[in-house]
């Protein structure tokens, strides 16, 4: 959010938590972080087969938050999306 | 405890007594309020400083709630580089770094950048740069910076083809200086813009501009020219790092938007910076050596503070060697590093480092 959309802390982690339905505590809770990341497949920190890695977390990570991810508009771009 | 176990502004220990350590407090922070013309600390302010120093603990860190975000200048070279970019040494690839510091040490962001770190030797090769940018956004998670120094400095002789101004003003030919260095600053403009449309081209999440200023006013022109580009022209986030607390006059007259260049201090710099269409701003403090670190922190965190007070972006102080009141030593203490970047993110509101 800081690089997107210039906010300042505290406004990048209102909006995080807003859109997760967590509070911004839970942000850096690394117990309720790991669970909520498996849970939105948006990559986790352990080597887990079948979790989003790389390009793919962060396609899910642009719609969640609703922020752009240039090198996801690319791959949509390639693709005709 | 009667006496303080801190550090001096070279990394050795000292001990000083409570007394000490709170006039070094308030002297620093007097001192960059003269230079800057800013407020002080405000005395709760200086209490939490005085309390850190005197906690005996081995590290020191934010409060649950208030932790902050992460960049870092220098790509992945502090892993595979040598002595030169503090590095270790490791036989790994850039790819490899770069996930290391994703998955291992919990960075919010990383870098590809070329080992010689200015943008004038990485020009020749940006095609090799645009595929080690591909192949991290392709593995990983966190934003992608391609970071570079726009070094002024390699265009002038004998690097470049430009008069040196630090050969012509010693012999008092000051207009050729200014006209050296009005010259050279438009071929790195161009450098620094078409490096950028580069790192656009492929989908890199941002571009840092490390090491901004570092010859001064008319490299400071030249990147802010870039960043006003890089705003208007590509999807990419800005990151404006600087080389020193002061933007030195070797022009002296070049002026952005109405404003003289050299001169600027941290909160003036940051201004301009904004102005440009930069994204995060990263204000560097420099340390005095023969001071002691809470002399030196203080100082720091009163110019951090005169920034993130106005600031409209996100704003990440350098806290590394030999900036941010952290000891000018090339691996320095860890007591120090986490109070010093505790504190700058507590008391000088910082959004990151």
């Amino acid at each position: 959010m800081q690089l997107t959309k210039k906010m300042r802390l505290d406004e990048a982690k209102h909006y995080v938590a807003g859109k997760l339905g967590v509070s911004v505590m839970d942000l850096c809770d690394s117990t309720v972080m790991r669970r909520l990341r498996e849970e939105l497949d948006i990559g986790v920190i352990t080597a887990v087969a079948g979790a989003a890695k790389g390009l793919e977390a962060k396609a899910r990570i642009a719609d969640l938050l609703d922020v752009r991810v240039n090198c996801v508009e690319r791959l949509r771009s390639k693709m005709g999306l | 405890m009667a006496e303080i176990q801190t550090r001096m502004g070279d990394g050795y220990t000292v001990s000083m007594t409570r007394e000490e350590v709170r006039e070094d407090l308030v002297a620093g922070s007097a001192d960059a309020a003269r230079r800057g013309k800013i407020p002080v600390l405000e005395p709760d302010e200086l209490d939490y400083l005085f309390e850190m120093f005197a906690s005996p603990s081995r590290i020191w860190g934010v409060e649950r709630g208030h932790e902050a975000v992460l960049s870092k200048d220098g790509s992945t070279n502090s892993l595979y580089s040598a002595q030169l970019s503090s590095g270790v040494g490791l036989p790994l690839s850039r790819e490899q770094a770069f996930r290391t510091f994703e998955r291992a040490f919990g960075f919010d962001t990383m870098e590809i950048g070329h080992t010689d770190y200015s943008v004038k030797p990485s020009k020749p090769i940006v095609v090799l740069e645009q595929n080690h940018v591909e192949a991290v956004l392709h593995t990983t998670i966190i934003p992608v910076f391609y970071g570079f120094m726009p070094n002024l400095g390699l265009y002038y002789q004998p690097d470049g083809p430009f008069p040196n101004p630090s050969d012509l003003l010693p012999k008092g030919q000051i207009a050729e200086a200014r006209a050296a260095t009005e010259e050279a600053l438009e071929v790195c403009y161009n450098d620094l813009v078409w490096m950028t449309e580069k790192m656009d081209e492929v989908g890199a999440d941002g571009i840092n501009y490390d090491t901004t200023a570092s010859t001064g006013d008319g490299e400071f022109l030249a990147t802010l020219r870039a960043v006003e580009w890089a705003a208007k022209n590509t999807h990419l986030a800005v990151e404006v790092g600087m080389a020193a607390e002061c933007v030195l006059g070797f022009h002296g007259q070049l002026e952005y938007n109405g404003r003289r260049l050299a001169g600027m201090w941290p909160h003036q710099q940051m201004e301009i910076v904004q102005e440009a269409g930069a994204h995060v701003f990263g204000p560097v403090v420099n340390t005095n050596s023969r001071k002691s670190t809470p002399w030196n922190l203080a100082r720091a965190i009163t110019f951090v503070k005169a920034c993130t007070r106005d600031a409209k972006i996100p704003i990440h102080p350098n806290v590394g060697m030999g900036v941010g009141g952290v000891p000018m030593f090339e691996i320095p203490p860890i007591d120090v590093v986490t109070r010093c970047s505790a504190a700058m993110v507590m008391i000088g509101k910082a959004d990151g480092l």
